[in-house]
């Protein structure tokens, strides 16, 4: 299983985290998940950091912006089927806080690593489990 | 016509797979208590063992959170839409 995503797209997230550092962005990926549990991603939606207090070093999206981008999408016959942040001159690699407050099971949390500006790395990760086993699993990316 | 309440992919499992279940209810509260009489797995997944909704759950009554009208005794009515968000957060 992988995360399918158009290269525009892939790209529009990464600029969004070079346009927010040192701070880190955040936004949602709609699209569909296959039969096999593939995900295909059709659009990313920037999102703003509600994390005034600490936005170098935490995201958090609304829930009002969450909301109303499930309600859209799902009338649009579409999914909510990941999340992307930045972590700014911080490894693409997921931390112990973005497994503790990750809750979207089956859905792809992807992280762009952001250094001194630019965006290196970009990495997938699939949440699996339920709240007391959950955990991320590596995910590939197939940028088209 | 019954109230939809939109479910969040994590959750479609304990629902049946469905991303909307209808629901009967004059509040919210009512209508999460039929959506888990109806599915009952869904219950810890909503819940916790106090019964009050998990901290990471929200949950919207059209564009507004539930948490900052009257809660479960927030008043629905048929052409309302209750959404369920897990909330999205992390960090380094």
């Amino acid at each position: 299983m992988a995360l399918s995503i158009p290269k525009e797209i892939l790209e529009q997230l990464r600029a969004h985290g070079e346009q927010t550092y040192p701070h880190e962005c955040c936004g949602v990926l709609v699209g569909q998940f296959d039969e096999a549990g593939g995900k295909t991603v059709e659009s990313a939606i920037a999102c703003g950091n509600t994390r005034t207090d600490s936005p170098a070093n935490r995201y958090h999206i609304s829930p009002a912006e969450l909301t109303r981008i499930q309600r859209e999408s799902m009338l649009a016959g579409r999914d909510i089927v990941g999340f992307y942040h930045s972590h700014p001159d911080w490894p693409a690699k997921w931390s112990s806080t973005d497994l503790d407050e990750a809750h979207w099971t089956g859905c792809s949390y992807v992280i762009t690593s952001v250094e001194k500006g630019k965006a290196v790395l970009t990495n997938s990760f699939l949440l699996v489990g339920d709240e007391q086993s959950k955990h991320f699993e590596d995910e590939d990316i197939e940028a088209k | 016509m019954p109230i939809k309440v939109l479910i969040p992919t994590p959750l479609r499992p304990y629902a049946g797979k469905q991303s909307i279940v209808e629901v009967s209810a004059q509040t919210v509260g009512e209508a999460l208590s039929s959506l888990v009489a109806q599915h009952p797995d869904l219950r810890k997944h909503l819940f916790s063992e106090d019964g009050k909704l998990r901290s990471f759950v929200n949950v919207y009554l059209n564009d507004e959170d539930i948490r900052y009208l009257a809660k479960d005794a927030t008043p629905a009515k048929e052409t309302d839409t209750i959404t369920i968000v897990p909330s999205v957060a992390g960090g380094v």
